[in-house]
């Protein structure tokens, strides 16, 4: 708390009145008004809303769709967030010595954070493209297999999870160099000297000091991939083929605006509001315990 | 395992160094270097690779696009495909939505939370817990959990199709609020308190001593509001109906080859390169304080 505080009595309100108005409209307002929907269903004609109780709680929880839209989220972000994590670390462990350009070399790794997913999608959509593509090209050298995301499901994930990787994988790299770089070589060399291995120094020492730059990526990458996604499926696949990549917020998006079911959709809203809850007290549990600050 | 040994014991040599003084030439140092530059690189020409591929699919004519094997070289009509892309998807309009929109979100989030933070820490007034709290709980929840009912509001307020329901639900959102409190607490009183003896009132002090400070803060959020508001994708698309009001982002949705249209997906990828062209050179340009807005946003 501040010693110096100006006395005003009507500023501070004109302050954050900006702020408030917007948090109120368009935070507060609708997402209260999620809880108030998706307690209704909409009437045949679309023209009233009808009182439904828990009823489009029960019948999303009945929904084995809606259940794959579950796993195919969390398989998606789990894919993109610790294969992202896990090569990047990787690498930057194999790379960190003291090296000149490093500066240049950041250049060339932050840029694609720049792309939307969307069009990110659509390079990669073009790269895996079954006619045309360089990647199922080369592929028809190796194996007969027809690597058509049109037609598999799996290929469509892969395609996807590809792309964000691709987007977000640069600035991972930077941060575990800057990171690594931060470590003083003093530390490993002590533990070279009492006889650690590599691999022991690795787990033991490096890794635990970069728990902050793991953290701080995890979140980071898990956010994304949830939630900034969507243009992403989009444009893409459409969540498909079948619903093989309906992730969550793509569900809510169709079943709400192209089905036009806003209670269905709403209570949807509100079980990833629950999650998203339920994953901030997660983290905040685990940055007390594990993080070494 | 072996080139990780050959990297650790650099490091180490390198600080024994520092402290004694004296660079010892070792070659196990030089190889460490080696390997480091040769890890970088193949990862920045990964990288770069669809990017390129991208690029050089926009100069090709139709029939170099579905010829196998593909040709990774650059071709000559290029200017024929970009002229097709603008014309084809307005891409004139598109921009500039695209280039309102992120300077609206950028520049009007900034000059929100700048006052807000203003008010949080220089001022005490009652209710200032509770606005404190209404404020900093919605960096738990973000726009994609809410979008039905956040249509809902646009609609009563009569603003779908605008530039307000494009930009403003998007500032509703306390990541800069928290910066500048965060940044501002780090003052010093003293600072205040001179301005006070100058006999500087509060809007005084916040325009000719906290702003200037706040330089660096203000462009790190600037950047990463910018990129936010140009790649976003999921709100333009539900709040727009007309062509002339989508963002570039899904307005060349058109423009990308479906099964059974033509594969022009020259034209396809000229679009996807001016679509993705500003964003990335405000990165590049601003990288220093795009790092920083990066760390500081997530804090």
């Amino acid at each position: 708390m501040k010693r110096t505080v100006f006395p005003n009595r009507w500023l501070p309100y004109a302050l954050v009145a900006p702020q408030l108005a917007v948090t109120i409209a368009f935070f507060f307002w609708p997402a209260f008004d999620s809880l108030r929907l998706s307690l209704y269903r909409a009437s045949p004609f679309g023209d009233r809303l009808i009182f439904i109780g828990l009823g489009n709680f029960e019948r999303l929880l009945a929904d084995p769709a809606y259940f794959r839209s579950v796993a195919t989220s969390f398989v998606f972000s789990a894919l993109v967030t610790v294969l992202g994590l896990a090569v990047a670390l990787l690498l930057a462990a194999l790379a960190n010595a003291k090296i000149r350009g490093l500066a240049i070399y950041r250049t060339l790794l932050l840029w694609p954070y720049g792309i939307a997913p969307a069009i990110a999608g659509v390079i990669w959509l073009f790269v895996f493209h079954p006619s045309f593509g360089v990647l199922p090209y080369v592929l028809s050298f190796v194996t007969a297999y027809q690597f058509n995301w049109f037609l598999k499901g799996w290929v469509a994930l892969t395609l996807i999870v590809v792309a964000a990787i691709w987007k977000q994988f640069g600035y991972n790299l930077a941060f575990y160099l800057a990171g690594l770089q931060a470590i003083p070589g003093s530390v490993l060399e002590a533990a070279s000297v009492d006889g650690a291995g590599p691999i022991r120094r690795f787990f033991a020492i490096t890794f635990p000091l970069l728990s902050p730059v793991t953290f701080f990526l995890f979140t980071l990458n898990m956010t994304f991939s949830f939630f900034e996604t969507f243009g992403l499926v989009h444009a893409v696949t459409q969540g498909g083929p079948g619903d093989a990549t309906s992730i969550l917020v793509f569900r809510a998006w169709k079943d709400g605006f192209e089905g036009l079911q806003l209670g269905y959709s709403a209570a949807q809203s509100v079980l990833l509001m629950l999650l998203v809850v339920a994953l901030t007290a997660a983290q905040f549990r685990f940055a007390e315990k594990k993080v070494t600050y | 395992m072996a080139v990780s040994t050959r990297a650790a014991t650099a490091g180490g040599t390198v600080a024994a160094a520092e402290i004694i003084g004296r660079v010892p030439a070792t070659r196990r140092r030089d190889w460490s270097g080696a390997i480091a530059h040769a890890i970088l690189i193949a990862s920045v020409v990964m990288l770069a690779f669809p990017l390129y591929y991208a690029f050089v699919i926009s100069t090709q004519t139709l029939d170099e696009v579905t010829s196998l094997p593909p040709k990774l070289v650059p071709s000559t009509h290029m200017l024929q495909n970009y002229a097709d892309a603008w014309t084809r998807a307005k891409m004139g309009r598109l921009l500039l939505n695209s280039a309102i929109v992120a300077l609206a979100v950028a520049i009007g989030k900034i000059a929100i939370s700048l006052l807000s933070a203003f008010a949080i820490v220089y001022f005490n007034f009652p209710g200032k817990q509770l606005v404190f709290w209404m404020i900093f709980i919605t960096l738990m929840l973000p726009v994609p959990v809410r979008i039905v009912s956040t249509y809902q509001v646009i609609s009563v307020l009569g603003w779908v199709d605008t530039y307000w329901g494009l930009t403003v639900p998007l500032m509703a959102s306390a990541t800069g609020t928290f910066l500048f409190r965060q940044f501002y607490q780090t003052i010093p009183d003293s600072l205040a308190e001179a301005a006070q003896l100058d006999g500087a009132g509060p809007l005084r002090f916040l325009w000719s001593f906290l702003l200037p400070l706040s330089k660096a803060n203000i462009a790190a959020l600037f950047v990463i509001l910018f990129v936010y508001g140009w790649n976003d994708y999921l709100w333009p698309l539900i709040v727009t109906n007309s062509p002339e009001m989508r963002t570039a982002v899904i307005g060349i949705d058109s423009l990308i080859p479906r099964t059974s249209q033509l594969p022009e997906w020259n034209v396809a990828m000229a679009a996807a390169m001016m679509v993705l062209l500003p964003p990335v050179v405000v990165i590049v340009v601003m990288q220093r304080w795009f790092v920083k807005g990066l760390i500081e946003t997530e804090k």
